[in-house]
């Protein structure tokens, strides 16, 4: 055996994976923004279809940072992004008036929908008033899973139990579950327990576990989700790439992108609305 | 059962059919995870050699540190890495947070006691046996070092190579600190949490076993260098 | 030796021997007096054996020789030198074999290298070391994979092939088989035949027998008795050294 080649094999392998990683790892050039964003808009897809027309057009990559849309405010706030998509208006303008953000773009939307265990011991389905809807299954004792996690989605659960008059915290580990996780891990809960849910459309058009899961309340005003895009302050943040995240926001605010939000299609279904067709 | 069936045949069809997007995420993880360790190891080997061979006030608290630092919560690294490179903490000038240098920086604190633990038993067992030889031939501190580090080298690459088992496994600090950004900072790991969160089992369990079959062969190569070493060396 | 003027012995190289202890005491880590008092003075030109039951300190008195521990109390002097300081002109073969994890080969260039020998002069001196401790068809094997007695044989030849003025052995043949022992024995007598002062410890009289000039013999920290092997083995003066050489247990 030859103990050289035994001793520096293990190096060489070291050496050769690791040059080309280093390069790869330095890539960081080209010009790229951040966008802090929601795990609605990453898991359902709609990011992947959107981003290579933009990216193929203006030659600018996009690094989206998929999380709830609370966390995803803070990113911006801490200057960690240059540039805010989400689904929370009320945090949004908020966000524009504390002089983090530059304005405020509505771009689109989708919806909320109610899913729940398809024999419904709620007997929720077909209702049109979705905060009389989360009563039902409050009075029946059936367990909801709550995202829990400051995200919008979150966020409109609350206001729509705010709606309804009930505080469902107290009621906390016995039929509310609150997972503390994002959409996906959420519904996997409700489908493992046959629990309902409050989701976005768009996620759950395109989410694998469903199980036993069926959609059961859609259409209320209140579930409306609008979404919308803003540039992080580069008063406030001068590192903001603002160009290049402005010409994010033009792009989707233009024709060719309000076009392109409209025909995303999942299984055939529309899952995003354009707000800003010109 | 189904998943599991399912799984099988995702990976399976992955592997052979070298999904392209399988293989840019296995090779930046493999990058990710090499460069931390090799980072680590740098720090990690003269540390580990360094408390086994000096005697210096506080050195006790220190190998004890070391010892507890192997079981580092990946989540609260991540998060104080985070805190550290986010623009607003005080390393934010540099624009580390969401890239591949950020989970490096993680992964290498979470690898770096695990190396410089087994760095120091090493070398604390090999001084015991060698320290009256050295001295009887009169070895200075750097050459016994040096004599100390390459008998150990066997040894002290099964501990690199175990640091790289955790680094390339850890999922907790590199989703925080990377972001797990598609093409960027998604990893083996990440995209697991990802696949799973958006209900795709098999695919995510598929990625599972890939990073299985990623990590066993490491530690059956640890394994075959430590016996390789012990049978030729004693 | 070098009390001549102008001898052939390096500048500034004074002769190592006497060695001369006085008053010497080691206590171990458990606060137990091992060495109580020794005093002896070796002069040049013996093979010494220092003999004595297991536990009688003669290890200890090896490694204070040698300076690799310090005496709690007396003082030893090798021809004046500290042994600290006079170590680097000496060999030591330790009972179990240090060996590197590495060939035999590269155990005996470590020291050449250890000691400043140019590498270039390093292949020539490894062959004649080998050759000599009858281990050269050996050189590339692993060192710890040789057996006891090979083993011993290569940490000799590692002592000398720095060409020691002094070989010290503890005790280097205490787990080989008679054939082995022969063998490590040979290359003592060879080694101080070359002209090294051999100073070894053994509990084994017939070893003693066959190798001393002089024996020191040593019992529960005390230098019990120190004649030439001649008058020792014919008729020792102190009674615990006479019952041990008849093969009494002493304690």
């Amino acid at each position: 055996m030859n103990r050289t080649l035994f001793v520096a094999a293990p190096i060489l392998v070291l050496g050769l994976t690791l040059l080309p990683g280093l390069s790869g790892v330095r890539a960081d050039e080209g010009a790229y923004i951040t966008v802090a964003s929601t795990t609605s808009t990453e898991n359902s897809g709609l990011f992947g279809y959107l981003l290579p027309a933009f990216t193929e057009k203006t030659g600018i990559e996009v690094r989206v940072v998929a999380v709830g849309t609370g966390q995803a405010i803070r990113i911006a706030m801490n200057g960690d992004a240059d540039v805010l998509f989400v689904h929370h208006r009320e945090s949004e303008e908020r966000f524009v008036d504390e002089g983090y953000g530059v304005k405020r773009y509505p771009v689109m939307h989708n919806d909320f929908v109610i899913v729940g265990p398809a024999t419904d011991p709620a007997g929720i389905r077909g209702m049109e008033d979705a905060a009389a809807a989360l009563a039902a299954i409050a009075n029946a004792d059936q367990p909801f899973a709550s995202r829990a996690d400051d995200s919008g989605t979150h966020k409109k659960e609350i206001s729509l139990w705010a709606a309804a008059d009930i505080d469902p915290t107290g009621a906390s580990g016995s039929w509310y579950r609150e997972t503390g996780s994002g959409m996906g891990a959420t519904l996997n809960t409700a489908s493992a327990m046959g629990a309902y849910a409050l989701t976005d459309r768009g996620t759950w058009i395109k989410f694998g576990n469903k199980g036993d899961l069926q959609l059961l309340v859609e259409g209320d005003p209140r579930l409306f989700n609008p979404y919308g895009v803003i540039l992080v302050s580069p008063d406030r943040f001068p590192h903001v790439k603002a160009r290049e995240g402005q010409a994010f926001i033009d792009w989707l605010m233009s024709e060719q992108g309000q076009q392109r939000i409209a025909a995303y299609r999942i299984d055939g279904q529309p899952a995003f609305f354009p707000d800003a067709v010109p | 059962m189904t998943d599991f069936v399912n799984a099988f045949r995702t990976a399976f069809e992955l592997i052979v059919g070298l999904d392209p997007e399988l293989v840019r995420i296995v090779t930046l993880s493999l990058q990710i995870s090499l460069a931390a360790v090799l980072a680590a190891t740098v720090i990690a080997l003269p540390l580990g050699a360094a408390v086994a061979l000096l005697r210096f006030p506080g050195r006790r608290a220190v190998v004890i540190l070391l010892n507890a630092a192997m079981g580092l919560p990946p989540v609260v690294v991540g998060l104080v890495v985070y805190l550290l490179l986010s623009r607003a903490g005080p390393l934010g000038s540099f624009g580390l947070l969401f890239t591949p240098t950020a989970m490096i920086v993680a992964q290498c604190i979470l690898v770096m006691p695990i190396i410089a633990a087994l760095t120091r038993q090493t070398i604390t067992d090999l001084h015991e046996e060698y320290d009256e030889y050295l001295r009887s031939v009169g070895a200075g501190p750097l050459r016994s070092i040096g004599t100390l580090i390459r008998d150990g080298r066997f040894r002290l690459l099964t501990a690199v190579l175990a640091g790289f088992g955790r680094a390339i496994a850890e999922v907790g600090a590199v989703l925080i600190v990377g972001g797990n950004i598609q093409n960027v900072t998604r990893v083996m790991t990440t995209t697991i949490a990802l696949e799973t969160s958006k209900g795709n089992l098999a695919l995510a369990l598929g990625l599972g076993l890939i990073l299985i079959i990623v990590a066993t062969t490491i530690n059956g190569l640890a394994m075959a260098v430590g016996e390789a070493a012990e049978s030729r060396h004693g | 030796m070098a009390e001549v003027e102008g001898s052939l012995e390096p500048a500034g190289a004074c002769p190592l021997l006497p060695l001369v202890t006085d008053g010497l005491c080691f206590t171990g880590g458990d606060r137990r007096l091992i060495l109580d008092g020794v005093s002896f003075r070796l002069d040049d030109g013996f093979r010494t054996v220092i003999l004595g039951p297991n536990g009688a300190g003669k290890s200890v008195l090896l490694r204070l020789c040698h300076g690799l521990l310090r005496p709690t109390a007396g003082q030893i002097t090798w021809g004046g030198l500290s042994p600290a300081a006079a170590a680097s002109r000496q060999g030591m073969v330790f009972q179990r074999p240090v060996l590197l994890r590495r060939s035999v080969r590269a155990n005996i260039e470590h020291v050449l290298a250890i000691k400043g020998v140019r590498a270039g002069e390093r292949g020539a001196r490894v062959r004649a070391a080998l050759e000599r401790a009858g281990l050269a068809r050996l050189a590339d094997r692993p060192a710890r994979m040789l057996s006891g007695g090979e083993q011993q044989r290569l940490s000799i030849a590692r002592a000398w092939v720095m060409e020691p003025e002094v070989l010290l052995l503890d005790e280097p043949s205490s787990s080989l088989d008679p054939a082995a022992t022969r063998a490590v024995e040979d290359l003592v007598r060879e080694v101080a035949a070359g002209g090294a002062r051999v100073i070894m410890t053994t509990h084994d009289i017939g070893q003693a027998r066959r190798l001393a000039d002089d024996v020191l013999f040593l019992h529960r920290g005390h230098l019990l008795e120190h004649s030439p092997a001649s008058s020792f083995f014919a008729g020792p003066a102190h009674p615990a050294a006479a019952r041990f050489i008849q093969g009494d247990l002493i304690d």
